[in-house]
Protein backbone atom coordinates (compact mmCIF):
# COMPACT_ATOMS: atom_id res chain seq x y z
CA UNK A 1 0.00 0.00 0.00
CA UNK A 2 1.23 3.48 -0.88
CA UNK A 3 2.27 5.60 2.07
CA UNK A 4 -0.86 6.47 4.18
CA UNK A 5 -3.19 5.68 1.23
CA UNK A 6 -6.43 4.26 2.60
CA UNK A 7 -8.11 3.79 -0.79
CA UNK A 8 -6.26 2.45 -3.81
CA UNK A 9 -7.84 2.13 -7.22
CA UNK A 10 -5.66 0.11 -9.53
CA UNK A 11 -6.07 -0.28 -13.30
CA UNK A 12 -9.83 -0.17 -12.86
CA UNK A 13 -11.99 -0.62 -15.95
CA UNK A 14 -15.72 -0.24 -15.36
CA UNK A 15 -18.86 -0.04 -17.44
CA UNK A 16 -22.22 -1.58 -18.23
CA UNK A 17 -22.93 -4.64 -20.38
CA UNK A 18 -19.76 -4.76 -22.47
CA UNK A 19 -19.34 -1.01 -22.87
CA UNK A 20 -16.49 0.46 -20.85
CA UNK A 21 -17.21 3.83 -19.25
CA UNK A 22 -13.79 4.29 -17.64
CA UNK A 23 -10.61 2.46 -18.53
CA UNK A 24 -7.49 1.69 -16.53
CA UNK A 25 -8.18 4.21 -13.78
CA UNK A 26 -5.50 4.62 -11.09
CA UNK A 27 -5.58 6.84 -8.02
CA UNK A 28 -5.19 6.77 -4.26
CA UNK A 29 -6.90 8.59 -1.41
CA UNK A 30 -5.00 9.37 1.76
CA UNK A 31 -6.29 8.86 5.27
CA UNK A 32 -8.24 11.89 6.52
CA UNK A 33 -8.43 13.48 3.10
CA UNK A 34 -11.50 15.01 1.45
CA UNK A 35 -11.27 13.75 -2.09
CA UNK A 36 -13.65 14.85 -4.83
CA UNK A 37 -14.41 13.06 -8.08
CA UNK A 38 -15.43 15.54 -10.78
CA UNK A 39 -16.40 15.42 -14.39
CA UNK A 40 -19.09 16.33 -16.85
CA UNK A 41 -22.48 14.65 -16.97
CA UNK A 42 -22.26 11.00 -18.00
CA UNK A 43 -18.50 10.71 -17.50
CA UNK A 44 -18.85 7.86 -15.01
CA UNK A 45 -18.46 9.58 -11.63
CA UNK A 46 -21.31 7.72 -9.95
CA UNK A 47 -20.38 4.52 -11.78
CA UNK A 48 -16.87 4.78 -10.36
CA UNK A 49 -18.29 5.35 -6.88
CA UNK A 50 -20.57 2.30 -7.16
CA UNK A 51 -17.54 0.18 -8.02
CA UNK A 52 -15.50 1.64 -5.16
CA UNK A 53 -18.17 0.70 -2.61
CA UNK A 54 -18.64 -2.79 -4.03
CA UNK A 55 -22.11 -2.37 -5.55
CA UNK A 56 -20.90 -3.40 -9.00
CA UNK A 57 -18.09 -5.69 -10.12
CA UNK A 58 -15.52 -4.08 -12.43
CA UNK A 59 -14.49 -5.45 -15.82
CA UNK A 60 -10.91 -5.56 -14.54
CA UNK A 61 -8.62 -4.00 -11.97
CA UNK A 62 -8.96 -3.69 -8.24
CA UNK A 63 -10.26 -1.39 -5.50
CA UNK A 64 -8.47 -1.72 -2.18
CA UNK A 65 -9.94 -0.22 0.97
CA UNK A 66 -7.89 -0.32 4.18
CA UNK A 67 -5.38 -2.47 2.26
CA UNK A 68 -7.95 -5.15 1.40
CA UNK A 69 -9.45 -5.85 -1.99
CA UNK A 70 -13.16 -5.10 -2.38
CA UNK A 71 -13.21 -6.84 -5.74
CA UNK A 72 -11.67 -10.17 -4.83
CA UNK A 73 -12.89 -10.40 -1.23
CA UNK A 74 -15.34 -13.18 -0.38
CA UNK A 75 -18.79 -12.15 0.91
CA UNK A 76 -17.81 -12.21 4.57
CA UNK A 77 -14.69 -10.09 4.00
CA UNK A 78 -16.63 -7.65 1.82
CA UNK A 79 -19.29 -7.25 4.49
CA UNK A 80 -16.58 -6.63 7.10
CA UNK A 81 -15.18 -3.89 4.88
CA UNK A 82 -18.64 -2.42 4.28
CA UNK A 83 -19.17 -2.02 8.01
CA UNK A 84 -16.10 0.23 8.10
CA UNK A 85 -17.47 2.80 5.67
CA UNK A 86 -20.70 4.73 5.26
CA UNK A 87 -22.40 5.87 2.08
CA UNK A 88 -24.86 8.70 1.55
CA UNK A 89 -26.91 8.62 -1.61
CA UNK A 90 -28.26 11.42 -3.77
CA UNK A 91 -31.79 11.30 -2.38
CA UNK A 92 -30.83 10.03 1.07
CA UNK A 93 -32.08 6.49 0.31
CA UNK A 94 -34.00 6.41 3.58
CA UNK A 95 -36.46 3.57 4.12
CA UNK A 96 -39.87 5.11 3.66
CA UNK A 97 -41.67 2.81 6.10
CA UNK A 98 -39.39 3.81 8.99
CA UNK A 99 -39.02 7.01 10.99
CA UNK A 100 -35.73 8.88 10.86
CA UNK A 101 -34.75 7.39 14.22
CA UNK A 102 -35.51 3.86 13.05
CA UNK A 103 -33.52 4.45 9.87
CA UNK A 104 -30.45 5.44 11.88
CA UNK A 105 -31.08 2.63 14.36
CA UNK A 106 -31.06 -0.03 11.66
CA UNK A 107 -27.28 -0.55 11.28
CA UNK A 108 -26.94 -0.46 15.07
CA UNK A 109 -29.57 -3.19 15.42
CA UNK A 110 -27.83 -5.30 12.79
CA UNK A 111 -24.26 -5.00 14.00
CA UNK A 112 -24.12 -4.05 17.65
CA UNK A 113 -25.26 -5.75 20.81
CA UNK A 114 -26.79 -2.53 22.12
CA UNK A 115 -30.15 -2.65 23.85
CA UNK A 116 -33.09 -0.91 22.19
CA UNK A 117 -32.81 2.04 24.57
CA UNK A 118 -29.08 2.39 23.91
CA UNK A 119 -29.64 2.15 20.17
CA UNK A 120 -32.27 4.87 20.28
CA UNK A 121 -29.93 7.07 22.32
CA UNK A 122 -27.07 6.65 19.84
CA UNK A 123 -29.40 7.19 16.86
CA UNK A 124 -30.77 10.38 18.44
CA UNK A 125 -27.19 11.60 18.96
CA UNK A 126 -26.35 10.95 15.32
CA UNK A 127 -29.43 12.86 14.20
CA UNK A 128 -28.45 15.73 16.49
CA UNK A 129 -24.96 15.64 14.95
CA UNK A 130 -26.52 16.49 11.57
CA UNK A 131 -28.84 19.11 13.12
CA UNK A 132 -31.95 16.94 13.01
CA UNK A 133 -32.68 16.84 16.73
CA UNK A 134 -36.44 16.94 17.22
CA UNK A 135 -37.16 15.17 13.94
CA UNK A 136 -36.65 11.64 15.28
CA UNK A 137 -40.25 10.54 14.76
CA UNK A 138 -40.72 12.10 11.34
CA UNK A 139 -41.16 9.87 8.30
CA UNK A 140 -38.81 10.53 5.34
CA UNK A 141 -41.75 11.76 3.24
CA UNK A 142 -42.47 14.48 5.82
CA UNK A 143 -39.10 16.26 5.56
CA UNK A 144 -37.30 18.28 2.87
CA UNK A 145 -34.70 16.96 0.41
CA UNK A 146 -31.82 18.54 2.32
CA UNK A 147 -33.05 17.04 5.60
CA UNK A 148 -33.35 13.63 3.95
CA UNK A 149 -29.72 13.89 2.84
CA UNK A 150 -28.65 14.81 6.35
CA UNK A 151 -30.69 11.94 7.80
CA UNK A 152 -29.00 9.63 5.28
CA UNK A 153 -25.68 10.97 6.54
CA UNK A 154 -26.71 10.30 10.15
CA UNK A 155 -27.46 6.70 9.18
CA UNK A 156 -24.11 6.44 7.41
CA UNK A 157 -22.46 7.71 10.61
CA UNK A 158 -24.26 5.26 12.88
CA UNK A 159 -21.38 2.80 13.13
CA UNK A 160 -18.71 5.54 13.35
CA UNK A 161 -17.17 4.71 9.96
CA UNK A 162 -13.57 5.45 9.13
CA UNK A 163 -14.53 6.38 5.59
CA UNK A 164 -17.52 8.17 4.05
CA UNK A 165 -18.69 8.25 0.46
CA UNK A 166 -21.05 10.96 -0.77
CA UNK A 167 -22.88 10.76 -4.08
CA UNK A 168 -23.79 14.28 -5.28
CA UNK A 169 -24.45 15.65 -1.77
CA UNK A 170 -25.44 19.13 -2.96
CA UNK A 171 -27.56 18.09 -5.95
CA UNK A 172 -30.99 19.68 -5.79
CA UNK A 173 -30.21 21.80 -2.72
CA UNK A 174 -30.41 25.56 -2.43
CA UNK A 175 -27.04 27.33 -1.91
CA UNK A 176 -27.52 27.81 1.84
CA UNK A 177 -28.49 24.19 2.48
CA UNK A 178 -25.64 23.03 0.25
CA UNK A 179 -23.21 25.20 2.21
CA UNK A 180 -24.56 23.77 5.50
CA UNK A 181 -23.90 20.28 4.21
CA UNK A 182 -20.37 21.30 3.17
CA UNK A 183 -19.72 22.66 6.66
CA UNK A 184 -21.02 19.41 8.08
CA UNK A 185 -18.63 17.41 5.90
CA UNK A 186 -15.69 19.55 7.05
CA UNK A 187 -16.81 19.22 10.68
CA UNK A 188 -17.04 15.46 10.37
CA UNK A 189 -13.56 15.18 8.96
CA UNK A 190 -12.12 17.48 11.62
CA UNK A 191 -13.93 15.73 14.49
CA UNK A 192 -13.53 12.10 13.50
CA UNK A 193 -10.62 12.15 11.08
CA UNK A 194 -12.70 10.17 8.60
CA UNK A 195 -11.60 9.91 4.99
CA UNK A 196 -14.23 11.41 2.73
CA UNK A 197 -14.84 10.77 -0.96
CA UNK A 198 -17.34 13.02 -2.70
CA UNK A 199 -18.77 12.65 -6.18
CA UNK A 200 -19.98 16.04 -7.35
CA UNK A 201 -20.01 18.64 -10.06
CA UNK A 202 -20.83 21.49 -7.71
CA UNK A 203 -17.77 23.74 -8.03
CA UNK A 204 -18.64 25.82 -4.96
CA UNK A 205 -18.58 22.66 -2.87
CA UNK A 206 -15.38 21.46 -4.46
CA UNK A 207 -13.50 24.67 -3.70
CA UNK A 208 -14.96 24.77 -0.19
CA UNK A 209 -14.14 21.27 0.96
CA UNK A 210 -11.80 19.35 -1.34
CA UNK A 211 -8.18 18.69 -0.45
CA UNK A 212 -7.63 16.97 -3.75
CA UNK A 213 -9.69 16.17 -6.82
CA UNK A 214 -9.60 14.00 -9.89
CA UNK A 215 -11.36 14.95 -13.09
CA UNK A 216 -12.81 12.34 -15.39
CA UNK A 217 -13.25 12.72 -19.10
CA UNK A 218 -16.13 11.10 -20.95
CA UNK A 219 -14.25 11.17 -24.25
CA UNK A 220 -10.95 9.76 -22.99
CA UNK A 221 -12.60 7.43 -20.42
CA UNK A 222 -9.85 8.23 -17.95
CA UNK A 223 -8.57 10.70 -15.36
CA UNK A 224 -7.41 13.84 -17.11
CA UNK A 225 -6.34 15.86 -14.08
CA UNK A 226 -5.44 15.25 -10.46
CA UNK A 227 -4.44 17.71 -7.76
CA UNK A 228 -5.75 20.46 -5.52
CA UNK A 229 -8.73 22.31 -7.04
CA UNK A 230 -7.10 25.75 -6.84
CA UNK A 231 -3.90 24.50 -8.40
CA UNK A 232 -5.73 22.80 -11.25
CA UNK A 233 -7.88 25.88 -11.88
CA UNK A 234 -4.74 27.96 -12.44
CA UNK A 235 -2.21 25.50 -13.80
CA UNK A 236 -3.89 22.47 -15.38
CA UNK A 237 -2.33 21.46 -18.69
CA UNK A 238 -5.67 20.88 -20.36
CA UNK A 239 -7.72 23.89 -21.31
CA UNK A 240 -10.93 21.84 -20.75
CA UNK A 241 -9.96 21.30 -17.11
CA UNK A 242 -9.32 24.99 -16.53
CA UNK A 243 -12.58 25.86 -18.31
CA UNK A 244 -14.50 23.32 -16.24
CA UNK A 245 -13.13 24.70 -12.98
CA UNK A 246 -13.86 28.30 -14.00
CA UNK A 247 -17.28 27.53 -15.54
CA UNK A 248 -15.79 28.16 -19.00
CA UNK A 249 -14.36 31.47 -17.87
CA UNK A 250 -17.79 32.84 -16.99
CA UNK A 251 -17.33 34.48 -13.62
CA UNK A 252 -20.05 35.79 -11.33
CA UNK A 253 -21.05 39.45 -11.83
CA UNK B 1 -24.81 -11.86 -34.46
CA UNK B 2 -23.72 -9.34 -31.87
CA UNK B 3 -27.34 -8.67 -30.92
CA UNK B 4 -28.11 -12.38 -30.58
CA UNK B 5 -24.96 -12.85 -28.52
CA UNK B 6 -25.98 -9.89 -26.34
CA UNK B 7 -29.44 -11.34 -25.77
CA UNK B 8 -28.04 -14.77 -24.88
CA UNK B 9 -25.60 -13.18 -22.41
CA UNK B 10 -28.47 -11.18 -20.89
CA UNK B 11 -30.60 -14.30 -20.43
CA UNK B 12 -27.68 -16.24 -18.96
CA UNK B 13 -26.94 -13.37 -16.59
CA UNK B 14 -30.56 -13.28 -15.47
CA UNK B 15 -30.50 -17.02 -14.80
CA UNK B 16 -27.32 -16.62 -12.80
CA UNK B 17 -28.94 -13.83 -10.81
CA UNK B 18 -32.01 -16.01 -10.24
CA UNK B 19 -29.81 -18.81 -8.89
CA UNK B 20 -28.05 -16.27 -6.63
CA UNK B 21 -31.45 -14.96 -5.49
CA UNK B 22 -32.61 -18.43 -4.44
CA UNK B 23 -29.25 -19.17 -2.83
CA UNK B 24 -29.44 -15.94 -0.85
CA UNK B 25 -33.07 -16.64 0.08
CA UNK B 26 -32.07 -20.05 1.45
CA UNK B 27 -29.27 -18.51 3.51
CA UNK B 28 -31.52 -15.71 4.80
CA UNK B 29 -34.32 -18.08 5.81
CA UNK B 30 -31.74 -20.14 7.70
CA UNK B 31 -30.46 -16.97 9.42
CA UNK B 32 -33.98 -15.98 10.48
CA UNK B 33 -34.75 -19.49 11.72
CA UNK B 34 -31.57 -19.50 13.81
CA UNK B 35 -32.12 -15.98 15.10
CA UNK B 36 -35.89 -15.35 15.16
CA UNK B 37 -35.29 -12.10 17.05
CA UNK B 38 -33.59 -10.68 13.95
CA UNK B 39 -36.58 -11.41 11.74
CA UNK B 40 -38.46 -8.29 10.70
CA UNK B 41 -41.69 -9.09 12.53
CA UNK B 42 -43.19 -5.62 12.18
CA UNK B 43 -42.94 -5.81 8.39
CA UNK B 44 -44.37 -9.33 8.46
CA UNK B 45 -47.41 -8.07 10.39
CA UNK B 46 -47.77 -5.19 7.94
CA UNK B 47 -47.89 -7.60 4.99
CA UNK B 48 -50.27 -9.94 6.83
CA UNK B 49 -52.57 -6.97 7.15
CA UNK B 50 -52.03 -5.81 3.56
CA UNK B 51 -52.42 -9.20 1.90
CA UNK B 52 -54.81 -10.73 4.42
CA UNK B 53 -57.25 -8.44 6.16
CA UNK B 54 -57.46 -5.99 3.30
CA UNK B 55 -58.01 -8.81 0.77
CA UNK B 56 -60.60 -10.67 2.81
CA UNK B 57 -63.59 -8.72 1.49
CA UNK B 58 -62.78 -9.19 -2.18
CA UNK B 59 -61.91 -12.87 -1.64
CA UNK B 60 -65.22 -13.55 0.12
CA UNK B 61 -67.15 -11.65 -2.54
CA UNK B 62 -65.50 -13.31 -5.55
CA UNK B 63 -65.52 -16.83 -4.11
CA UNK B 64 -69.12 -16.38 -2.95
CA UNK B 65 -70.10 -15.34 -6.46
CA UNK B 66 -68.11 -18.23 -7.87
CA UNK B 67 -70.12 -20.69 -5.75
CA UNK B 68 -73.26 -18.90 -6.79
CA UNK B 69 -72.42 -19.20 -10.52
CA UNK B 70 -71.25 -22.80 -10.27
CA UNK B 71 -74.46 -23.85 -8.53
CA UNK B 72 -76.54 -21.96 -11.05
CA UNK B 73 -74.80 -23.43 -14.09
CA UNK B 74 -74.65 -26.93 -12.60
CA UNK B 75 -78.27 -26.71 -11.46
CA UNK B 76 -79.46 -25.82 -14.96
CA UNK B 77 -77.95 -29.03 -16.31
CA UNK B 78 -78.56 -31.40 -13.44
CA UNK B 79 -82.17 -30.49 -12.66
CA UNK B 80 -83.19 -31.98 -16.05
CA UNK B 81 -82.14 -35.37 -14.69
CA UNK B 82 -83.61 -34.80 -11.25
CA UNK B 83 -80.25 -34.73 -9.50
CA UNK B 84 -80.41 -31.25 -7.97
CA UNK B 85 -78.83 -32.41 -4.73
CA UNK B 86 -75.63 -33.29 -6.56
CA UNK B 87 -75.04 -29.59 -7.14
CA UNK B 88 -73.63 -29.64 -3.61
CA UNK B 89 -71.00 -32.14 -4.79
CA UNK B 90 -70.14 -30.04 -7.83
CA UNK B 91 -69.81 -26.79 -5.90
CA UNK B 92 -67.97 -28.36 -2.96
CA UNK B 93 -65.37 -30.29 -4.93
CA UNK B 94 -64.79 -27.58 -7.56
CA UNK B 95 -64.34 -24.86 -5.00
CA UNK B 96 -62.38 -26.60 -2.29
CA UNK B 97 -60.00 -28.54 -4.50
CA UNK B 98 -59.58 -26.16 -7.39
CA UNK B 99 -61.34 -22.87 -7.83
CA UNK B 100 -61.08 -21.57 -4.27
CA UNK B 101 -57.28 -21.75 -4.01
CA UNK B 102 -56.86 -20.63 -7.62
CA UNK B 103 -59.15 -17.61 -7.25
CA UNK B 104 -57.44 -16.65 -4.01
CA UNK B 105 -54.09 -17.01 -5.79
CA UNK B 106 -55.27 -14.77 -8.63
CA UNK B 107 -56.57 -12.11 -6.25
CA UNK B 108 -53.33 -12.22 -4.26
CA UNK B 109 -51.36 -11.89 -7.49
CA UNK B 110 -53.22 -8.72 -8.36
CA UNK B 111 -52.97 -7.25 -4.89
CA UNK B 112 -49.73 -8.52 -3.43
CA UNK B 113 -47.57 -9.67 -6.36
CA UNK B 114 -47.81 -6.37 -8.20
CA UNK B 115 -47.40 -4.40 -4.95
CA UNK B 116 -44.23 -6.34 -4.07
CA UNK B 117 -42.73 -5.72 -7.52
CA UNK B 118 -43.62 -2.01 -7.45
CA UNK B 119 -42.36 -1.56 -3.89
CA UNK B 120 -38.98 -3.18 -4.50
CA UNK B 121 -38.66 -1.54 -7.92
CA UNK B 122 -39.26 1.88 -6.38
CA UNK B 123 -36.78 1.14 -3.62
CA UNK B 124 -34.27 0.26 -6.32
CA UNK B 125 -34.92 3.59 -8.08
CA UNK B 126 -34.49 5.44 -4.77
CA UNK B 127 -31.22 3.55 -4.11
CA UNK B 128 -32.66 2.01 -0.93
CA UNK B 129 -31.63 -1.43 -2.17
CA UNK B 130 -28.09 -0.14 -2.75
CA UNK B 131 -28.14 1.40 0.74
CA UNK B 132 -29.02 -1.98 2.25
CA UNK B 133 -26.24 -3.65 0.31
CA UNK B 134 -23.61 -1.13 1.38
CA UNK B 135 -24.77 -1.47 4.98
CA UNK B 136 -23.97 -5.16 4.61
CA UNK B 137 -27.65 -6.10 5.05
CA UNK B 138 -29.06 -8.66 2.65
CA UNK B 139 -31.88 -7.01 0.66
CA UNK B 140 -33.45 -10.47 0.34
CA UNK B 141 -33.62 -10.94 4.11
CA UNK B 142 -34.85 -7.41 4.62
CA UNK B 143 -37.40 -7.26 1.81
CA UNK B 144 -38.36 -10.76 0.71
CA UNK B 145 -38.44 -12.98 3.81
CA UNK B 146 -41.09 -10.93 5.71
CA UNK B 147 -43.32 -10.91 2.62
CA UNK B 148 -42.85 -14.63 2.09
CA UNK B 149 -43.73 -15.50 5.68
CA UNK B 150 -46.77 -13.22 5.62
CA UNK B 151 -48.06 -14.76 2.40
CA UNK B 152 -47.48 -18.32 3.66
CA UNK B 153 -49.63 -17.48 6.70
CA UNK B 154 -52.30 -15.49 4.93
CA UNK B 155 -53.03 -17.29 1.69
CA UNK B 156 -54.20 -20.61 3.22
CA UNK B 157 -56.44 -18.68 5.62
CA UNK B 158 -57.89 -16.66 2.76
CA UNK B 159 -58.50 -19.87 0.84
CA UNK B 160 -60.50 -21.30 3.76
CA UNK B 161 -62.53 -18.08 3.97
CA UNK B 162 -63.07 -18.16 0.21
CA UNK B 163 -64.12 -21.81 0.33
CA UNK B 164 -66.71 -21.09 2.99
CA UNK B 165 -68.06 -18.11 1.05
CA UNK B 166 -68.29 -20.23 -2.10
CA UNK B 167 -70.16 -22.99 -0.28
CA UNK B 168 -72.60 -20.42 1.07
CA UNK B 169 -73.06 -19.01 -2.44
CA UNK B 170 -73.89 -22.50 -3.68
CA UNK B 171 -76.25 -23.05 -0.77
CA UNK B 172 -78.09 -19.86 -1.59
CA UNK B 173 -78.80 -21.07 -5.12
CA UNK B 174 -79.58 -24.57 -3.85
CA UNK B 175 -82.34 -23.36 -1.56
CA UNK B 176 -83.73 -20.57 -3.75
CA UNK B 177 -83.39 -21.66 -7.36
CA UNK B 178 -83.32 -25.44 -6.91
CA UNK B 179 -85.83 -25.52 -4.05
CA UNK B 180 -83.65 -27.77 -1.89
CA UNK B 181 -84.04 -27.70 1.91
CA UNK B 182 -81.10 -26.11 3.68
CA UNK B 183 -80.54 -29.22 5.78
CA UNK B 184 -80.46 -31.46 2.69
CA UNK B 185 -78.00 -29.26 0.77
CA UNK B 186 -75.73 -28.68 3.73
CA UNK B 187 -75.95 -32.30 4.83
CA UNK B 188 -74.91 -33.44 1.38
CA UNK B 189 -72.03 -30.95 1.36
CA UNK B 190 -70.72 -32.22 4.69
CA UNK B 191 -71.20 -35.82 3.58
CA UNK B 192 -69.05 -35.53 0.46
CA UNK B 193 -66.46 -33.06 1.61
CA UNK B 194 -63.95 -34.66 3.91
CA UNK B 195 -61.30 -32.60 5.76
CA UNK B 196 -58.85 -34.17 3.29
CA UNK B 197 -60.48 -32.31 0.37
CA UNK B 198 -60.15 -29.02 2.22
CA UNK B 199 -56.55 -29.81 3.17
CA UNK B 200 -55.56 -30.67 -0.40
CA UNK B 201 -56.85 -27.31 -1.61
CA UNK B 202 -55.23 -25.40 1.21
CA UNK B 203 -51.89 -27.12 0.61
CA UNK B 204 -51.89 -25.68 -2.92
CA UNK B 205 -52.00 -22.24 -1.36
CA UNK B 206 -48.57 -22.66 0.20
CA UNK B 207 -47.10 -23.23 -3.25
CA UNK B 208 -49.08 -20.31 -4.68
CA UNK B 209 -47.97 -18.03 -1.83
CA UNK B 210 -44.32 -18.82 -2.48
CA UNK B 211 -44.71 -18.35 -6.25
CA UNK B 212 -46.52 -15.01 -6.02
CA UNK B 213 -44.06 -13.59 -3.48
CA UNK B 214 -40.90 -14.74 -5.19
CA UNK B 215 -42.00 -13.70 -8.67
CA UNK B 216 -43.17 -10.28 -7.42
CA UNK B 217 -39.96 -9.65 -5.50
CA UNK B 218 -37.73 -10.97 -8.27
CA UNK B 219 -39.43 -8.73 -10.83
CA UNK B 220 -38.92 -5.79 -8.46
CA UNK B 221 -35.21 -6.47 -8.13
CA UNK B 222 -34.93 -6.78 -11.90
CA UNK B 223 -36.84 -3.54 -12.59
CA UNK B 224 -35.15 -0.93 -14.74
CA UNK B 225 -34.38 2.06 -12.53
CA UNK B 226 -37.02 4.43 -13.87
CA UNK B 227 -40.77 4.99 -13.51
CA UNK B 228 -41.62 2.95 -16.61
CA UNK B 229 -39.33 0.17 -15.44
CA UNK B 230 -41.26 -0.07 -12.16
CA UNK B 231 -44.55 -0.17 -14.07
CA UNK B 232 -43.25 -2.93 -16.33
CA UNK B 233 -42.02 -4.88 -13.32
CA UNK B 234 -45.46 -4.74 -11.68
CA UNK B 235 -47.21 -5.83 -14.87
CA UNK B 236 -44.63 -8.53 -15.49
CA UNK B 237 -45.10 -9.84 -11.96
CA UNK B 238 -48.85 -10.24 -12.47
CA UNK B 239 -48.57 -11.87 -15.90
CA UNK B 240 -45.79 -14.29 -14.88
CA UNK B 241 -47.51 -15.16 -11.61
CA UNK B 242 -50.86 -15.96 -13.24
CA UNK B 243 -49.17 -18.17 -15.82
CA UNK B 244 -47.04 -19.97 -13.27
CA UNK B 245 -49.97 -20.36 -10.83
CA UNK B 246 -51.97 -22.22 -13.47
CA UNK B 247 -48.98 -24.35 -14.47
CA UNK B 248 -48.22 -25.14 -10.82
CA UNK B 249 -51.89 -25.96 -10.24
CA UNK B 250 -51.79 -28.41 -13.13
CA UNK B 251 -48.73 -30.21 -11.75
CA UNK B 252 -50.11 -30.32 -8.22
CA UNK B 253 -53.41 -31.73 -9.52
CA UNK B 254 -51.50 -34.34 -11.53
CA UNK B 255 -49.54 -35.21 -8.41
CA UNK B 256 -52.74 -35.54 -6.34
CA UNK B 257 -54.21 -37.75 -9.05
CA UNK B 258 -51.10 -39.94 -9.09
CA UNK B 259 -51.40 -40.60 -5.34
CA UNK B 260 -55.12 -41.21 -5.63
CA UNK B 261 -56.40 -38.00 -3.99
Amino acid sequence: MENDAIIEVRDLTVGYDRRAVLEKINFTVKKGEIFCILGGSGCGKSTLLKHMIGLLPPFSGDVRLFGESMVYADDAARHRLMRRFGVTYQGGALFGSMTLLENVELPLAEYTGLSRAERRKVAAEKLAQVDLAGFEDYMPAEISGGMRKRAGLARALALDPEMLFFDEPSAGLDPITAAELDRLILKLRDQSGATIVVVTHDLDSVFAIADRIIMLSKQDKKIVAEGSPCDLRENADMLWVRNFLTRDGLSRR
Amino acid sequence: MDRIGGEIRKILRQWMQLVEFFGQLGLDIRTDLRHPGRHRWRETLYYIDLCGRRSLGIVVLICGLMGFILALQGGLLIREYGGELFVADLVGFSLLKELGPLMVGMIATGRAGSAFAAEIGTMKVNEEVSALTTMGISPVRFLVVPKLLAMLIVLPLLAVAGDMAGLLGGLLIGVTYLDLPVSAYWGRTLQVLSPQVLTLGVLKCFVFAALITLIGCWRGFQADPDAQGVGRAATGAVVSSILLLVVADLFITLFYASIGC
